[in-house]
């Protein structure tokens, strides 16, 4: 298939690039558009957007995260398909908006409608445009870390698993409690600090007491906990984003590294 | 919840925290939690195939049950009365604690033996009891070791578990001193075999035994507990009355259904296919009967729950306690259950306490939460913990209850967020100004303003221009 007729038939994908991506590592977001497009996608990213709302949702600002929901309901509906390189931000737009926006009149439906069509990026490379491997190579010993959101609220366990294992060199190595949380929690992280850090700090022991030489996850949210807290550490173990690794884009520094 | 002294209350949810972190035996003790539930649960789990049906039969039962609620609480009534025993029912905390005592008095009850009942911890019941000059005792082991600490459970099913056998050594040497001083009591089966041998001479010389109920059936106006130790079957047969405490939303139809909900309830809390005692006491003892009490009396309490009923937090009242969202809460595993400050910690509590206290006293229960959902995955009775927690939020936010800085920052965060061109102004000067600060390390060790995170981790600096800048820039050049 040649690049023309993927960019010209594909669906058509809204990329929601998720507020930490925008802000801290616009690099996995061209990933994203990179893997999209590898994949015969047609993929636009909206100027329109800023946050999916789970800071005020979470904080119980359910007026704010109403408004917000509706901007991103408008903003996104269009498309055939909406990705987010993050479960935290698909799941709020798939599971928690339909729930939301429920007792709006004019929105219910149309939220229900874009929560059908919104994907968690790796989930959506795999059961929807069917991309069995991708085209890239690291040669390093990592561990993935699943976000809660993804995990339990999305069901996405195997899908970032199954294409890393198509990367050339990659080696993959899980760490132990795979399930349990890194501590991050949005709000949570600066409201209660000492237990997230405390929480975070379990994580990185599990990390740490695998081979690897990298940690990956799908959202971003949790790789600013997990870096922030091997980097204080003085750990040399990197954080990376899952689709900066699928892309073969690994140029810029691991999450908070020097560069 | 009476009878809470102020430093373990839940206002004191971010001290008491603080302070369990630093707490080297407690961290220790909470290792525990993983070996002893987690990994158990995980087997037992694994071994039940039908077990998510099974899930899905008791939830059903529970909600079947709560929305007819007054007419099985009349038929189990019935029931207790046709066998012989008594039923009263108590409005708050006050009533209950006045009718166990009342009934206590009419028995001359000197002492009193207690089965493992949260309810009476929640009315505060022993505190009642004393200050009236009857000797209580508790005869669940963790909840004896409690009692002669003078604290309160940390847990709702392993009231001891905050605790390391050393410091329960002590606690005996201390409590014990008719013993010998040179005895051994270094294992836990030491520990066992002398509580045990205290218990037996209070299981046999108590007037009443007061036990809670896991369960109480309608069809036969049963009472039914779980137990491991088999303490709750001497305290409710030795005694001559026997009061059962129980809140109102402990009622289910059928025999049949206490079966399915025993089911689930054991191998959620403690991995076990069956508790090793499971008892049921239906009335005093009848003509014929080898032993059992002369008069059985059930005190059926509400303290807020009919209140809950049919409420945004109606869905709570499936609870029936096995503990298995606090085995699983990385907030409950990392500072155990004290630093709640409440009666009923971890997720189940964050969402009871606040109805029971109020949210503005117990505020920071719910919003101390990752939010990772494992408690929700875990509960065998589909209680959407978080979604519940996060109604408990909003009602906080609504009444100006978080921080000043807290709330002007959301507001204007959100101001700029529900305004993507001014947003996009915004982060695109404060970014690339962020990554220069940051320079070559990448990440920044401390940051005044966001000295919450930089306390206990470094904070990833941006790359440089955001997203929308760059993909803005690329367009225009394209």
């Amino acid at each position: 298939m040649s690049k023309g007729e993927r960019t010209g038939q594909g669906p058509h994908v809204g990329l929601f690039i998720t507020c930490l991506v925008d802000l801290f590592r616009p690099s996995v977001a061209f990933a994203a558009i990179k893997l999209l497009e590898d994949g015969g996608a047609r993929v636009e990213v909206p100027r329109a957007q800023t946050c999916c709302g789970q800071p005020a949702y979470n904080s119980g600002d359910r007026a704010d995260a109403m408004a917000i929901a509706r901007q991103v309901v408008e903003t996104f509906e269009r498309f055939d398909y909406v990705v987010a390189p993050s479960g935290s931000c698909a799941g709020m737009l798939k599971v928690q908006y339909p729930a939301l926006l429920a007792d709006d009149r004019a929105f219910a439906d149309r939220a229900r409608g874009l929560a059908a069509k919104t994907f968690e990026l790796t989930s959506f490379l795999v059961e929807v445009l069917g991309v069995e491997d991708v085209d890239a190579r690291f040669a390093s010993c990592v561990t993935y870390h699943d976000s809660c959101s993804s995990l339990r609220e999305l069901h996405v366990h195997d899908a970032p698993r199954r294409l890393l294992a198509s990367v050339d060199g990659l080696n993959l190595v899980e760490m132990a409690d795979t399930e349990s949380c890194c501590g991050f929690g949005g709000g949570f992280s600066v409201k209660y600090p000492d237990i997230s850090t405390a929480i975070g700090a379990a994580k990185a022991r599990s990390i740490v007491a695998t081979p690897a030489a990298c940690v990956l996850a799908g959202d971003l949210g949790c790789l600013m906990q997990i870096a922030g807290t091997l980097s204080r550490q003085g750990s040399d173990i990197e954080a990376r984003h899952v689709a900066e690794v699928l892309a073969g884009m690994t140029e810029a520094a691991g999450i908070g590294r020097p560069r | 919840m009476a009878h809470v002294p102020a430093e373990s209350a839940p206002q004191a949810f971010e001290t008491n925290a603080q302070a369990a972190l630093a707490d080297g035996p407690l961290q220790r003790a909470l290792l525990n939690v993983k070996r002893g539930f987690v990994l158990k649960r995980a087997a037992a789990r694994a071994k039940l195939p039908e077990f998510d049906t099974l899930r899905e039969e008791a939830r059903a039962i529970k909600d079947h049950t709560l929305a007819h609620l007054d007419l099985y609480l009349e038929a189990y009534e019935r029931k207790v009365r046709e066998n012989g025993g008594a039923v009263h029912y108590a409005a708050t905390a006050a009533d209950a604690c006045a009718m166990v005592l009342a009934l206590c008095r009419e028995a001359g009850a000197k002492l009193v033996t207690k089965g493992k009942s949260m309810v009476s911890e929640e009315i505060g019941l022993n505190v009642e009891l004393e200050g009236a000059g009857i000797a209580v005792v508790e005869t669940d082991l963790g909840e004896y070791i409690v009692q002669l600490r003078g604290e309160r459970p940390s847990h709702i099913i392993a009231p001891i578990i905050h605790l390391n056998k050393e410091e329960i050594a002590a606690d005996f040497r201390r409590a014990h001193e008719a013993l010998p001083k040179t005895r051994k009591l270094d294992t836990a089966q030491d520990l066992v075999a002398e509580a045990r041998a205290v218990l037996r001479d209070k299981f046999v010389g108590a007037d009443v035994g007061v036990t809670g109920a896991n369960l109480l059936i309608a069809e036969t106006g049963s009472s039914v507990i779980v137990t491991n130790e088999g303490n709750g079957d001497l305290t409710q047969v030795l005694p001559r009355t026997h009061i059962v405490v129980a809140s109102i939303e402990k009622i289910v139809p059928t025999l049949e259904d206490a079966c399915t909900i025993l089911r689930v309830l054991a191998r959620s809390a403690t991995g076990q296919e069956i508790t090793t005692y499971t008892t049921l006491t239906t009335g005093p003892r009848r003509d014929g009967d080898p032993d059992g009490p002369s008069a059985y009396h059930v005190v059926l309490i509400d303290n807020g729950r009919s209140e809950m009923l049919g409420g945004d937090f109606h869905a709570m009242l499936r609870c029936i306690r096995c503990g298995a969202c606090l085995n699983h809460c990385p907030v409950y595993g990392t500072i155990g259950g004290h630093a709640y400050g409440s009666l009923y910690p971890g997720p189940m509590g964050a969402v009871l306490t606040p109805a029971l206290l109020g949210i503005s006293a117990a505020r920071h229960l719910p919003n101390a939460s990752s939010f990772c959902g494992r408690c929700e995955e875990v509960c065998p009775m589909g209680i959407p913990l978080p979604a519940l927690m996060r109604q408990w939020r909003e009602r906080d936010f609504a009444r100006a209850n978080p921080p000043l800085k807290e709330r002007l920052l959301l507001k204007a965060w959100a101001f700029a967020a529900k305004r993507p061109q001014l947003y996009h102004a915004l982060t695109s000067m404060l970014m690339p100004l962020l990554a220069w600060a940051a320079g070559r390390r990448g990440s920044f060790h401390s940051l005044p303003l966001l000295a919450s995170w930089t306390g206990g981790r470094d904070l990833p600096a941006p790359q440089g221009k955001t997203f929308q800048q760059l993909y803005a820039d690329k367009r225009r050049t394209q």
